[in-house]
């Protein structure tokens, strides 16, 4: 951050863009990005890798929905929450989510039919970022912020993110959420191996790049009671792969080119 | 020439100080929301746009369409226009300064804005947008300010200001085009996701920017003894009317292939601006009164008699003026991010903190505008003296 903050101020020093009065915001807000940076500076973009790191080519994720009830959304919601620090916000309109469960028709607007099988009228769906291989996420973030590693996982900077949610505009799945106001205040059991945000940041599931790192399965996917399957895309041999082989899978919006990672058997 | 702006009677420094005054209320409230963030908006998860970023596309359209002046003036050889040519140009340095200034109210992390440039992404539209607008006022002001100043010493405006005239011209057309390319270039959001966008951004901009010059203009005359000229509102008003019907045009093209392919993605964000989704309708009063106001300035325009009497001239670009600005600075933003990418409708409107953000912004235009006009006419006063 301090390092960020001096390149800033040469830069707005050598600026002929008229921004200038940058400077004075600078000077205004100053305390506030030290206060807000200096709880964060655990916050790595990229994880150090573990020897008995998970790797792959490309992650993907299977959900399926026929292992599903409310109980073990409600546990992978938590899990993941929880172990994110992802405060808990009375006030809806500031909601920040990683992982949630819709109805069918939220899930698959566009596959809503009137005779729905009546197993999926009520069925919980959990949605989560897509970590898309063609994401427009990424494409629309102005400052890298939001970046697709070689695995394919979407990965943020808290601490690069200028908060212009642009990202939020370009994801057709509402993946992302915003921190309209400081999270801290909202976050009840502090989870210290990972940092908080900052409020003015944008966040969302990371498919739990931190754990993949020291050799773990991502945390919903543990809670989920076999009804997540997590692994490589590429892999032929791989479980998800043999999966998607034997069941008939569906991904959202996947007309738009996105081409998600996350799959929902049916 | 600078010096003009600090000589002005009684009501000048009046009209200074209350701007002042706006500011700073509003300046309070921007400190309210540094602190708390910007959650004291009305912007929610799913509207994650809101009144900030409609002024900053409304405005992009005000600065462009200074070009209306440039092109008739520079490249037709329209001399009536040379008298109000600096005051397009003026008034677009005033805009794309707001510009800027919303898009840093709408940041969450505004003191990191200069990442933008010391990480360029050339794949992200909104770098482009800040290139091009930093250009744009940057050519405002050369070109504004020089051809001011050799006009006041009655000398031509040197020859190298000229490439720089000419390349003003497309430079205006691509600052409300690449604004339009934030918007229509994002796969999921059906309300945008059409190619007219960028020509509609456009035509409204030509009908709204010239509008407001012309009330400008009557404005000017009254209050200074500097006369921009019948025949050149005349010929503003034309611009108006053409560009207000090329605008409703372009939104019936949507409206057709929004009704006639009855596509949901496309048909519902249009269903909620005028007529409600699941039982909200916020926007809905909103809608139809931008477009009857649109239409009524068109029906105005049109009819000679009534464009030619001033009086009915400065209703009719009030009516446009405000209809586009209620379109493209409520409806258009807002109307695109309901219902949101898993169809549930979650409302937007603006709240009080974030109205008077925005109030402020355009005081400190107003102030940049009246300091710049004060010059303008100051240098046109001692001229005529
Ligand atoms: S789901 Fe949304 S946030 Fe996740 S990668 Fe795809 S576009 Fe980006
Ligand atoms: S909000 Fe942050 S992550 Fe999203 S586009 Fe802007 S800078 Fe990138
Ligand atoms: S993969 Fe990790 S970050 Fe993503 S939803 Fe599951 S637990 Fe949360």
């Amino acid at each position: 951050m301090e390092n960020n903050r001096r390149s800033f101020l040469k830069f707005a020093g050598v600026s002929v863009l008229g921004l200038g009065s940058l400077s004075l915001l600078d000077g205004l807000t100053s305390d506030d990005v030290i206060a807000a940076s200096g709880q964060t500076s655990a916050a790595e973009a990229t994880y150090k890798q573990a020897a008995n790191a998970l790797t792959a080519q490309r992650w993907g994720m299977a959900i399926d929905t026929r292992k599903l009830n409310d109980r073990i959304c409600r546990n992978m919601e938590k899990a993941c929450h929880r172990l994110h620090n992802v405060p808990d916000l009375e006030n809806k309109k500031h909601e920040i989510k990683w992982i949630w469960d819709t109805e069918y028709k939220h899930a698959f607007p566009a596959k809503t039919d009137p005779f729905l099988a009546e197993r999926f009228e009520h069925l919980p769906i959990p949605v989560l970022c897509n970590h898309c291989a063609n994401p427009p996420c990424v494409q629309a973030c102005p400052t890298q912020a939001t970046f697709q590693r070689e695995d394919g996982i979407v990965l943020m900077d808290f601490h690069r993110c200028i908060g212009c949610r642009f990202c939020m505009a370009a994801c057709p799945y509402g993946s992302r959420s915003f921190n309209f106001r400081d999270p801290r205040e909202a976050i009840k059991n502090q989870n210290t191996e990972f940092p908080t945000r900052m409020k003015g940041v944008v966040e969302k599931c990371n498919f739990c790049a931190e754990r993949l790192a020291v050799g773990k399965q991502p945390a919903c996917v543990e809670a989920s009671k076999g009804a997540l399957i997590f692994g490589d895309l590429e892999d032929p041999q791989s479980e998800i792969r043999q999966v998607l082989k034997e069941n008939y899978a569906i991904r959202r919006k996947q007309n738009l080119g996105t081409n998600p990672s996350v799959y929902y058997l049916v | 020439m600078l010096e003009k702006a600090l000589k002005g009677s009684k009501a000048y420094w009046l009209w200074l100080f209350a701007l002042l005054v706006i500011i700073g209320v509003g300046f309070g409230f921007y400190l309210k929301q540094l602190d708390f963030g910007l959650g004291i908006t009305g912007m929610n998860r799913d509207v994650t746009w809101g009144f900030y970023i409609a002024q900053f596309t409304f405005l992009v359209g005000v600065a462009a369409s200074a070009v209306m002046l440039v092109i008739p003036y520079y490249l037709h050889n329209y001399k009536a226009f040379g008298k109000i040519t600096i005051m397009g140009e003026f008034l677009a340095i005033a805009a794309v300064i707001m510009c800027i200034l919303f898009i840093i109210a709408d940041l969450g992390q505004p003191m990191r804005l200069l990442n933008v440039l010391l990480y360029p992404t050339p794949h992200s539209m909104l770098f482009w947008d800040m290139i091009v607008l930093s250009g744009y006022l940057l050519i405002n002001l050369v070109v504004g300010w020089n051809v001011l100043d050799a006009e006041r010493n009655s000398v031509p405006p040197a020859k190298w200001l000229k490439p720089l005239i000419y390349l003003s011209v497309p430079w205006a057309v691509s600052i409300h085009t690449v604004t339009a390319f934030l918007y229509c270039g994002l796969p999921g959001r059906g309300f945008w996701l059409t190619a007219v966008l960028a020509p509609r951004f456009l035509a409204s901009a030509f009908a709204a920017g010239p509008a407001f010059l012309i009330l400008l203009c009557l404005l000017v005359r009254r209050v200074t003894n500097f006369d921009p000229g019948r025949e050149q509102i005349q010929t503003l008003s034309k611009v108006v009317v053409y560009g207000s019907i090329a605008n409703m045009f372009f939104f019936l093209c949507e409206v057709f292939v929004a009704m006639y392919s009855q596509i949901p993605e496309h048909l519902d964000h249009l269903k909620y601006l005028f007529f409600g989704l699941h039982g909200h309708g916020t926007l809905v009063p909103w809608m139809w009164t931008a477009m009857a106001l649109i239409v009524a300035g068109i029906v105005l325009l049109l009819i000679p008699s009534a464009r030619k009497n001033e009086a009915v001239l400065a209703v009719a670009c009030a009516f446009t003026f405000i209809g586009i600005w209620i379109d493209k600075g409520m409806g258009m933003v807002a109307g695109g991010f309901v219902p949101n990418p898993l169809h549930e409708v979650n409302e937007y409107f603006p709240t009080f903190p974030e109205v008077m953000i925005a109030v402020a912004v355009y005081g400190t235009g107003f102030l940049i505008l009246t300091m710049l006009y004060k010059v303008f006419v100051g240098v046109k006063e001692e001229l005529a003296a």
